[in-house]
């Protein structure tokens, strides 16, 4: 198979979309329970809420003449599956997330924790997370390489 | 500098194969990407372009003349379509998201004339695009 005309004169990032439901609460024990009202507002809430978090994976490589991809995809989705999907959903970030004991589980830190954790994907580079809680605020993270925001 | 995006969406069909691997290696790597009736997707394409706006036009390119490229170099090629079949600059390629948004980079660059190509992103489902950027010091992330 060949690898197209003029390869390397283009970067090619591929891109993919996963979901999950999960609750928290945006509490921080170093503060009192009325700095932490004034600060979270309802999401201080002690009992908890939820949201349906649409993680957005952007992986960058040289596409494989062989196979036409930069990752197959059933690895970047077993691997998605494995390290963010099966241990965060349908969840409490607080409760059943080592990383979220001692930090606010807002959606800047879920993005850092879960680039974290799909760093070590071997099949490709990993460029950037995007998180988004609702559909009204995202947030994205692209580890100590600003480049790999979305241009 | 200003970016200006139009989106199109087309309808094709396609299949991965390579003829060099096995039948068993060809489900085991494509899987049902595999079937050889092949299957089809709507896809929905991004172009975006950079420039300066023009004084006089205040436009960075005439959005008439992107809808004709993409009308021409895009829709004309591949919409309702089977890429590996009826694409010529597919041929040999694997007609993944990859691939396909790579060739529609390489038709549309030479053919922008004003601005200049920054982004060209390929949506074969909602939850899966490839991205394609000029490559290199002199490329999107400088322009």
């Amino acid at each position: 198979m060949n690898s197209g005309a003029q390869f390397g004169e283009v970067k090619v990032d591929l891109g993919r979309r996963y979901r999950f439901a999960a609750s928290h609460r945006l509490h921080n024990a170093a503060l009192s329970e009325e700095e932490n009202w004034r600060l979270y507002g309802k999401c201080n809430n002690p009992y908890g809420h939820g949201h349906n978090y649409v993680v957005e994976v952007v992986v960058s490589g040289k596409v494989d003449p062989a196979t036409g991809m930069i990752a197959n995809l059933a690895d970047l989705d077993g691997f998605v599956q494995r390290e963010v999907l099966d241990p965060f959903d349908h969840k409490s970030l607080n409760e059943d997330v080592a990383a979220f004991r001692g930090t606010v589980p807002t959606t800047e830190n879920l993005c850092m924790e879960i680039f974290r954790r799909l760093k070590p994907f071997p099949n490709a580079r990993l460029e950037r997370v995007r998180i988004q809680e609702t559909s009204n605020n995202s947030f994205e993270y692209a580890g100590d390489n600003p480049e790999g925001f979305e241009r | 500098m200003v970016l200006l995006t139009r989106k199109i969406e087309f309808a094709a069909s396609h299949l991965y194969n390579n003829p060099d691997f096995s039948p068993e290696e060809n489900l085991r790597i494509f899987g049902k990407c595999n079937n050889p009736h092949g299957h089809g997707h709507n896809y929905t394409l991004e172009v975006t372009v950079a420039g300066e706006p023009d004084p006089v036009t205040g436009m960075v390119l005439d959005l008439k003349d992107l809808k004709e490229i993409l009308e021409r170099e895009v829709m004309q090629r591949m919409d309702h379509r089977f890429l590996n079949y009826e694409v010529p600059e597919l041929a040999g390629q694997i007609p993944t998201c990859e691939n396909i948004a790579r060739v529609i980079w390489q038709l549309l660059d030479p053919k922008i004339k004003q601005g200049t190509l920054h982004r060209v992103r390929l949506y074969e489902t909602p939850d899966l695009f490839a991205d394609c950027y000029r490559n290199g010091a002199a490329g999107a992330k400088a322009s």
